[in-house]
């Protein structure tokens, strides 16, 4: 399984020159490794559909508890098959779609790369795993959206789609913290049977809050709907593959995945259908304000997500078997639609639907893909959308309470009555009735580009005739992998003729009035978008605005170009923190050992340093100073060779030499020495210098008598000679003992020839210099 | 930076130049047992070519040195690397010391990765300490 997750990765490295080498066909060469993933995942399902599941465990980061482990069951597996199903078809239809564009190569590679990581989300059975797979699908998305990198509007939708998702992905994180700390695991295997356990704990609603943030981030519920349409910027193949069938349902999936540990609560049974059936009713309006086909399919997709989230919140046995239905059913439908909808722009040059009309007969085989979506989009038998619809319709009537049970009865059928009409705007519209002329001259557009929507929207009706074949051996058991317990249930299209059915009708009557008075409720919505674009998007651009902002001062504070500055910032804080602390953890006694073993050329040594030191304060010159704090230097090399350091001294003398040395070729670029600041401000520096200085003095006097265990160096002295074979210890410690930290040091240093390098050679050009 | 007229300081340099880079050398190489080591003889190498860059000027020291100091830091930085892998072919973690000893008559030679590790420090100091002097020496 680990192999199987992988190899997207893998693929992704060489996707470039497959692309290159393959040319036109690249996308049925690539899309060979989706495929033959699918065969693998089919295979696993007689295993998983007798109530088996699977875990397969390899370590990772042993000492925190984290393995990259992998976990199969019913739900996992439907994901995963969906996952696979439909990325084969959207890599086929890629590399037609995009075959004139240069970039076709990293579009690959990053789509690879998503499909790998959405595998890994899927399948990941460790906390942390799921987490990091979690995070990587948001990378893959930011990188998919910002594909036209050269555009605007895509980075902007880019970035705000990272922002929004990555966010959220850092409240999931805190989360699964809480929840291992709270269910005693980082492994969901084991969570999902101590459901009792994290439901009583005192962390339990905070581990909910900050799961529901990640899940309803990712999946784009109200507040945070709005960075889905947005990432319509994206090419039409990641639109239906990530934003439609599978990224966006990864905040479902987690739901679904930890409903056994978390649900049953009343927090949950009363928060989560509200925020689900509120993104429903938000999305499906606002997909008949929009114009443009992809933008209305994206409000479509907002609607599905909070019709799952409402079914997964309300969370009867009836509800959850409503929400894997609907799962598959708009995976399938949606998928053909927003490919059928790229094939559109594709065969005509618009995605207009007040411009499109009529292309049924140069598009047959495209409009025939419409077709079957639509009908299963609108719910009409015999396709799965019908039974998906029955479902959600059932649920919602038998939720828990009366109050929820009416008003969720009622949100249900208004969204579906939307969802007739919008159906019958995106896949009738442009194909049938009048339309006005076209950029391109309508044509039918390739093979490899009907066969995914043609494909996905078929099977829509063959499990709606037959729905015993996908049910039985794959919704059962994921129903029953979210449910918690077994449920023995028969898929059957037909429910009886019962009242349930009579609100189907009616639905279907209503659907097709809105359908007819479209046109007045997209002006009345239009009229009302000064009050829509001060919702939620509004407040996020707001929040980045001040972010920005803030950015902006604290650099304008901390770094405002002045050395003098920086150098008083560095000093105060450090007086300030390891002061301050000092202070307040006063357990550490100063030990003055007034002048016992000082000997007489100690003392001489330290008045020469003194003298030195002031001396190169008071100077008037350079060079003069330079010259005396090369005594001072000099002097610690002295008090080194006093306490039998060579080594150290050795090097001192080198350094300092060196040191003087450069100061003097730098002399050569600096002006006259001139005293500019005013007395005030050299009084102020003078305080910066003696706190600094006076602090250090403490803490040296203070480190005399903070030793607490046996010095390393008697290690040291004892190891150099039979383990590194040396009998110089300084160096026996920096080649072999600490040799990575010397490596680390001479990077160091490195880095620093590099700055000295940019700063004297490197000049910013002409115009932007002061 | 213009050519020293020190008539005394030119003199001397070609002197002590050679001594203090054989020096170093030697500090190099005896620094596992005695002072010395890498770090101290790729100071004192580095010193070496700075006092000659301010006798005889910036290109005459960078003909001397006739490497570029960017390829001696990346070749520094490159064998300190080398110096610590072969242990891992061993099963030994990364920069573990490895030795070899063997004898030219009565003279027991030591070679280790440890003093290719320390080789590499040498350049790398010498590198820096070279780049840093002729980029603030050389004329504007």
């Amino acid at each position: 399984m680990l192999i199987a997750v992988l190899s997207g990765f893998v693929l992704a490295v060489a996707a470039p020159w497959v692309r290159q080498y393959t040319g036109r066909y690249s996308g049925w060469v690539i899309g060979l490794l989706p495929a033959g993933l699918t065969a693998y995942f089919a295979s696993h399902i007689p295993l998983i559909a007798a109530g088996e599941t699977l875990r397969v465990v390899h370590p990772w980061v042993p000492g925190l508890d984290i393995q990259l482990s992998f976990y199969m069951d019913g739900l996992s597996l439907l994901f995963a098959l969906l996952i696979s199903g439909i990325g084969t078809f959207i890599f086929i239809y890629a590399g037609s779609y995009m075959n004139k564009r240069p970039d076709l190569g990293r579009f690959y590679v990053y789509l690879l790369m998503f499909m790998a990581s959405m595998l890994g989300l899927v399948l990941a059975d460790n906390l942390i795993a799921l987490f990091v797979f979690w995070e990587l699908t948001s990378v893959s998305s930011y990188l998919l959206i910002g594909i036209d990198h050269k555009s605007e509007t895509a980075r902007k939708s880019a970035l705000q789609a990272l922002l929004v998702t990555a966010g959220g992905g850092l409240a999931l994180l805190a989360g699964f913290i809480l929840l291992a700390a709270a269910g005693g695991s980082f492994e969901i295997s084991e969570l999902l049977s101590r459901g009792d356990v994290v439901r009583e704990h005192g962390l339990y609603l905070g581990i909910l809050i900050l799961v529901l943030i990640g899940c309803f981030t990712k999946s784009a519920q109200v507040p945070f709907h709005f960075w889905l349409p947005s990432a319509m910027a994206a090419p039409t193949p990641v639109s239906a593959y990530l934003h439609s069938a599978t990224m966006v349902k990864a905040g479902v999936f987690l739901l679904a995945r930890l409903f056994p540990v978390l649900s049953g609560t009343l927090v949950w049974s009363v928060v989560v259908p509200l925020f689900g059936a509120a993104t429903m009713l938000t999305g499906i309006i606002l997909a008949m304000r929009q114009t443009d086909l992809k933008l209305i399919l994206a409000y479509t997709t907002v609607a599905a997500l909070g019709t799952l989230t409402l079914m997964l919140g309300i969370g009867t046995e009836l509800a959850v078997k409503a929400a894997i239905v609907f799962l598959v059913v708009h995976s399938l439908y949606k998928g053909a639609l927003f490919l059928v909808a790229g094939s559109v722009d594709h065969g005509t040059g618009t995605r207009d639907i007040t411009v499109l009309g009529g292309h049924a007969k140069a598009l047959p085989i495209t409009f025939a893909a419409a077709a079957l979506a639509g009908l299963s989009m609108a719910g009409i038998p015999p396709l799965l959308g019908f039974l998906g619809k029955e479902m959600l319709y059932e649920a919602a009537a038998h939720a828990d309470w009366l109050f929820y049970a009416v008003l969720f009865t009622l949100a249900v059928v208004i969204s579906g009555m939307l969802h007739v009409a919008v159906a019958a705007i995106v896949s009738l519209r442009p194909f049938i009735g009048q339309g006005q002329d076209t950029p391109v001259t309508p044509h039918e557009a390739p093979f490899a580009m009907w066969l995914g929507p043609l494909t996905l929207a078929s099977l829509g009706l063959v499990f709606g005739l037959l729905p015993a074949m996908a049910g039985d051996a794959l919704l059962v058991p994921a129903m029953g992998a979210v449910y918690g317990v077994p449920i023995d249930y028969q898929l059957t299209l037909w429910h009886g003729f019962n009242w349930i059915l009579m609100l189907s009708l009616l639905t279907l009557l209503a659907g097709v009035f809105v359908y007819r008075s479209r046109e007045r409720i997209r002006a009345r919505l239009t009229d009302a978008d000064p009050w829509i674009n001060r919702g939620p998007e509004y407040g996020y651009f707001r929040a980045l605005d001040f972010l920005n902002w803030g950015a902006q001062w604290q650099t304008r504070f901390f770094q405002n170009g002045y050395l003098g500055n920086y150098l008083r910032i560095l000093i105060a804080s450090t007086v300030v923190l390891v002061g301050g602390t000092f202070l307040l953890k006063d357990n550490l006694s100063l030990a003055w050992q007034s002048g016992s073993g000082m000997r007489f050329y100690e003392v001489v040594v330290a008045v020469l340093m003194l003298a030195a030191a002031i001396l190169a304060v008071e100077r008037p010159s350079r060079l003069s100073s330079i010259a005396a704090l090369g005594i001072t230097g000099y002097s610690v090399a002295l008090i080194y060779v006093l306490f039998s350091a060579p080594d150290l001294a050795l090097t001192q003398i080198l350094v300092e030499t060196l040191t003087v040395l450069l100061f003097v070729l730098i002399f050569y670029r600096l002006p006259r020495f001139q005293t500019l600041s005013p007395p005030s401000a050299r009084r102020r520096d003078a305080l910066f210098a003696v706190s600094m200085g006076g602090l250090v003095t403490v803490l040296m006097l203070a480190a005399m008598d903070a030793r607490i265990a046996v010095p390393i160096s008697e290690y040291h002295i004892a190891a150099s000679e039979p383990l590194a074979f040396g009998r110089n210890i300084v160096n026996v410690i920096l080649v072999d003992f600490r040799a990575l930290d010397t490596l680390g040091e001479i990077v160091v240093l490195v880095l620093a020839a590099v700055g000295v390098y940019a700063l004297m050679k490197l000049y910013p050009p002409k115009s932007e210099g002061q | 930076m213009t050519i020293s007229m020190s008539l005394v300081l030119r003199t001397a340099t070609r002197l002590i130049m050679p001594l203090l880079l054989v020096f170093s050398v030697y500090m190099l190489l005896r620094g596992h047992d005695k002072p010395g080591g890498g770090f101290i003889a790729g100071l004192m190498a580095g010193t070496a070519f700075a006092l000659y860059a301010v006798a005889y000027g910036t290109e005459a020291m960078a003909r001397l040195l006739r490497l570029d100091p960017h390829t001696l830091i990346g070749g520094g930085l490159l064998i300190t690397l080398l110096g610590g892998v072969p242990a891992l072919f061993l099963g030994e973690a990364f920069l573990t010391g490895l030795w070899w000893t063997f004898y030219i008559g009565e003279v027991a030679v030591k070679l280790s990765t440890v003093l290719i590790f320390d080789i590499g420090v040498y350049l790398v100091v010498l590198g820096v300490a070279s780049t840093v002097v002729l980029v603030l020496a050389e004329e504007t």
